[in-house]
């Protein structure tokens, strides 16, 4: 009986759309970030909430493309995705070989994320809470001090890019939340607030003529290498561009 | 097949409205973003509803001391700058970085203390997730600071009737020959 039960549940399983995404509830707090919020020193301010315990993977992008068709690669404005926009896809609602079911999806572009994210009820993690998300290790949760943790992270940037994705679902932090690091870059919401002062040099008085407020950010903790070089390569994106190892993950407040 | 059509005709309204109502926006008009404005006098309107006349289009806010002041300066003068048969076809669109402080009285407040003509000069705010995606279409930077001010991009930004980015300055609070000169090409339409 137990048997044949467990049997119709898994049947069940098999037969309802994905599985809804598993989020992992964060505390939030005062969190030292490499970007001051107030472009010198000022601690960041991360309310609760609650993240993704996994990047969005092929298989959950694809089925979104199939109820969203003005997301398929052959639809999409260009305007929104660039011409790579899931390029390693074998056709605009099909994975094929070099795109597993279970890999990171990528090549997405940011107005592509948040549109998923906001199909799931979700927005895109700002990037303070995706800091403060990938501080942890599996026991502690700001990690950022220890060498070791710091060494591990960047050994993954010297990881060549040619080689396939692993799949999602690598070691838990001690959130329960997979791959913050070591897997894929990811977008923020907030990606194009990282570095307003980035392009500011053609005027010549940025602080004055180019921006109102505090000008230019400077950047904390620069011996945290592997997040500063997130954050340069966020802030080099525009919205519609897309990477081979750029993917995302949502957010909810709580 | 008789019975079908009027669900034909009525799958037609509900999927091809917008499709339908002039001619169909490129791919690269930042009109394909949905985004819902609401102006210095409380009317709400789509940002794809400009399509059909060029715009400037620049984000600001009205609290800002130091070069937003600049920022609308610049539009008035880049206008100023047309010959009048092209400074009619023209329209002045400046959205909020800041829609908590900017609601429609305080843009109403700006406006009028500005002088900025209604028939001329839109005004705008949008929700705060629209405002991020407007910055990301535009190709705009902005932080919001503890303090409420913010650092931001400050670019004139030209879009042409079907909603394309034909051309952009950084240059604030004088005037920019080439750009001027690309804003009245675009509208008599080279």
């Amino acid at each position: 009986m137990r048997v044949r039960l467990a049997l119709a549940w898994f049947g069940l399983m098999l037969a309802l759309p994905a599985a809804a995404a598993e989020y992992a509830a964060l505390p939030g707090g005062t969190f030292a970030s490499v970007l001051p919020a107030d472009g010198k020193a000022a601690a960041a301010q991360v309310a609760p909430f609650r993240l993704r315990t996994e990047l969005v993977t092929n298989g959950e992008y694809l089925a979104f493309v199939r109820k969203h068709p003005q997301w398929r690669r052959d639809k999409v404005a260009g305007i929104l995705a660039d011409a790579r926009y899931l390029t390693q896809w074998a056709g605009a609602d099909e994975l094929g070989e070099q795109a597993l079911p279970r890999q990171p999806v990528t090549r997405v572009s940011w107005f592509a994320a948040q549109a998923y994210c906001e199909s799931e009820g979700a927005r895109l993690p700002s990037w303070y809470e995706w800091e403060f998300a990938a501080a942890a290790d599996a026991s502690r949760r700001d990690a950022r001090a220890d060498p070791a943790w710091r060494e591990n992270i960047l050994g993954w940037y010297s990881r060549p890019s040619s080689t396939a994705l692993p799949a999602v679902g690598g070691a838990a932090n001690v959130y329960g939340v997979r791959d913050m690091n070591g897997l894929v870059w990811e977008w923020v919401d907030d990606f194009n607030a990282l570095m307003v002062a980035s392009d500011s040099r053609q005027q010549g008085d940025p602080d004055l003529l180019k921006f109102c407020g505090a000008g230019a950010i400077s950047l904390q903790e620069k011996e945290n290498y592997a997040v500063l070089m997130r954050i340069a390569m966020l802030s080099a994106l525009k919205a519609a561009d897309t990477t081979n190892n750029l993917g995302f993950r949502c957010a909810k407040s709580n | 097949m008789k019975q079908l059509l009027p669900v034909l005709a009525l799958l037609a309204v509900l999927f091809g409205g917008s499709a339908a109502a002039a001619t169909p926006l490129p791919g690269d008009s930042v009109y394909q973003l949905s985004l819902q404005l609401t102006d210095q006098d409380g009317h709400r309107q789509s940002l794809a509803s400009r399509h059909g006349r060029p715009q400037l289009i620049t984000m600001f806010y009205t609290s800002c001391q130091m070069v937003c002041p600049m920022i609308i300066d610049s539009l008035r003068l880049t206008r100023n700058a047309l010959d009048p048969a092209a400074r009619a076809k023209l329209d002045l669109l400046a959205v909020s970085f800041d829609p908590v402080k900017d609601d429609v009285a305080t843009l109403k407040t700006y406006a009028d203390k500005r002088k900025l003509d209604p028939r001329i000069w839109t005004l705008a705010r949008a929700e705060p997730a629209q405002v991020r995606q407007l910055s990301g279409v535009l190709g705009l930077q902005y932080r919001q600071l503890p303090d409420g001010e913010f650092n931001h991009s400050s670019e004139l930004i030209l879009l042409d009737t079907d909603g394309r980015i034909v051309a952009r300055t950084t240059v604030i609070g004088r005037l920019d020959p080439a750009f001027v000169k690309v804003v009245g090409e675009t509208i008599v339409g080279r």
